[in-house]
């Protein structure tokens, strides 16, 4: 009897659909640049306002050259990996426990939804008094607003753990330990990646938040100088600087998701009859 | 050929009294008795109260036997195999596996369920372990060294015939190849008991076929003993030495039929007269006590 079954090719089609955003976009930003210069020579418009896109590439270049820049860059890269990393072993630690103890879910989640309510950036003077203006306050910060994507996605992820991949478990009589490393952490990969996705940006965020506030270092603090010097080109080239720091980020975060579950793609996961 | 005329009287199987333990004479034979079941009954507690899901059931499945529990949904075929496989609790009544309780002082005994290899009707495969992996997760779970395990899932991948698809994902095979990694994983730590609930029901017909066959040699290559939950008269006719017929509501053991053909069995077989005519019967029981 020969086999009836095949095995289903899986290679990766390119389509054009596929191709088209790296098309569109390039040609899209160049569009707005170039809107945004019309509109500075046009209008004449004071440069405290609107500088120029030549005077914005020439500051960021600027921030570049300067050593100082970098430091502050670093203390922004340092507060948000950090105060990630908090987010994240907390997250995960009490999302796993919350969404594996049904009565410990129970206790926790008025208290879990009231504070996903409450604007977390309105704790952040708090912070400052409590920790001082130096990093810590900021990583603080940072690690609060990474922690609750990261929570709720972990509970939801452990929550979501396919009942027929539990049975194999119980059938094959895995201990708890066993069935927590095997099953529930790799099922929940994906749930708990797309939570540190959020959770960096956050993270970011939060950081910056936190050095508008108070201290002396980080792109915050350098942002807050270059407005009070009413350097509106060099604000833009330090807004720049956030902004390719929140890229760096997040396709870490993207690159991750390919290490760790090359498994999971999304032509994945759906059943044949 | 040896071919037992049915009768809804006919019923084979040892009734043991409802003794929470075996009587003296299934406890001599255990030693060629599988499984042994006395009086094991299910109640569901549900909002509308207690629902009887099975009445008190006797069986003694031997060592060896290719036994295949029959019934319409709601029959508590598939609760009967779960009990028996561990994963729920009977509300009364005991289970021995190779002559060990499986459940004592209200806990499973590990002993009892390594002697158990379950097959599900989805395949359940991990899907971020590669077919290698997910055949031998139960060797892993017993901390054998990875060579073993490499050795025994390409033994085991030979056996169930995906022999070459080592380090796919399961997501990249076809359903039929799936449930031969199943099949797989669940002998990896060599049990002595296969334990199959509805394994081929997500199947297409021809495929299903193919599988009834695989099935067959697999278990004349093994010796296993197979009990088998399935709602296909054909299949449970094809592949068992008897065919346990269940009725609803609540569940209960209605018939045990021999079925004496020889082995292996072809597919041709299910076109003689004496197949059909124990199919025919099936039926009309089945539409009877439905």
């Amino acid at each position: 009897m020969t086999l009836v079954d095949t095995a289903r090719p899986t290679a990766k089609r390119f389509d054009r659909r596929s191709l088209l955003p790296w098309i569109t976009t390039p040609l899209l930003v160049a569009l707005l640049i170039w809107l945004w210069q019309a509109y500075v020579r046009g209008s004449h418009i004071s440069a405290f306002i609107l500088p120029s896109p030549e005077a914005v590439w020439s500051a960021w270049l600027d921030l570049l050259a300067s050593p100082r820049a970098w430091e502050h860059a670093a203390t922004t890269v340092y507060e948000t990996v950090i105060g990630f990393a908090w987010g994240l072993v907390i997250g995960v630690g009490l999302g796993v426990l919350i969404g594996r103890i049904a009565w410990l879910e129970k206790t926790l989640n008025p208290f879990i939804v009231a504070i996903q309510v409450v604007p977390k950036v309105a704790f952040v003077p708090l912070f400052v008094v409590w920790f001082g203006f130096g990093v810590t306050s900021k990583v603080i910060v940072s690690a609060v607003l990474a922690f609750f994507p990261i929570l709720t996605n972990t509970v939801l992820g452990v929550k979501s753990v396919d009942i027929g991949h539990r049975d194999v478990m119980t059938s094959l009589n895995a201990s708890r330990f066993a069935v927590f490393r095997r099953l529930e952490l790799p099922s929940s990969l994906p749930y708990i990646i797309t939570g540190m996705e959020v959770g960096i940006v956050l993270a970011l965020i939060g950081a910056i938040v936190g050095e508008y506030l108070g201290g002396n270092s980080g792109l915050g603090y350098l942002l807050i100088a270059r407005m009070n010097a009413f350097e509106t080109d060099g604000l833009f080239a330090v807004m720049l600087q956030m902004t390719i720091l929140g890229f760096i980020f997040y396709f870490g975060i993207g690159l991750l998701r390919r290490l760790l579950i090359p498994w999971h793609s999304s032509a994945g996961l759906e059943r044949e009859p | 050929m040896a071919v037992a005329c049915l009768k809804s009287t006919d019923i084979s199987v040892a009734r043991f009294s409802e003794h929470q333990t075996l009587p003296p004479a299934a406890r001599e034979a255990s030693t060629a008795t599988a499984i042994a079941l006395a009086g094991v009954e299910k109640w569901y507690e549900t909002n509308d109260g207690p629902v009887h899901a099975l009445a008190p059931v006797d069986i003694a499945v031997r060592s060896g036997e290719m036994m295949v529990l029959l019934g319409p949904s709601g029959c508590g075929k598939t609760t009967l195999l779960r009990m028996i496989g561990g994963l729920i609790r009977p509300s009364s009544g005991a289970i021995e596996i190779a002559g060990r309780p499986l459940w004592q002082n209200g806990a499973r005994q590990g002993e009892a369920v390594a002697d158990l290899g379950m097959v599900f009707q989805d395949a359940n495969l991990f899907p971020w372990l590669t077919i290698e992996d997910n055949i031998t997760l139960p060797l892993a779970l017993r901390k054998a060294p990875r060579p073993a395990r490499r050795a025994k899932a390409r033994d085991l991948m030979q056996l169930v015939g995906i022999a070459g698809f080592e380090k796919r994902w399961p997501r990249e095979l076809s359903g039929g190849m799936r449930q031969r990694a199943a099949i797989a994983r669940a002998l990896s730590y060599d049990p002595d008991i296969l334990l199959l609930d509805e394994p081929f029901g997500a199947l297409d017909a021809m495929t299903r076929d193919a599988m009834n066959l695989e099935l067959q040699r697999i278990w004349g290559e093994t010796g296993k003993t197979i009990l088998l939950v399935t709602h296909s008269i054909n299949e449970a006719v094809f592949l068992a030495d008897r065919v346990v017929l269940l009725s609803p509501r609540p569940g209960r053991i209605d018939t045990v039929i021999d079925v004496g053909f020889a082995r292996p069995r072809s597919l041709e077989v299910q076109a003689t007269p004496e197949f059909q005519q124990i199919v025919v019967a099936l039926r009309r029981r089945l539409t009877e006590i439905a």
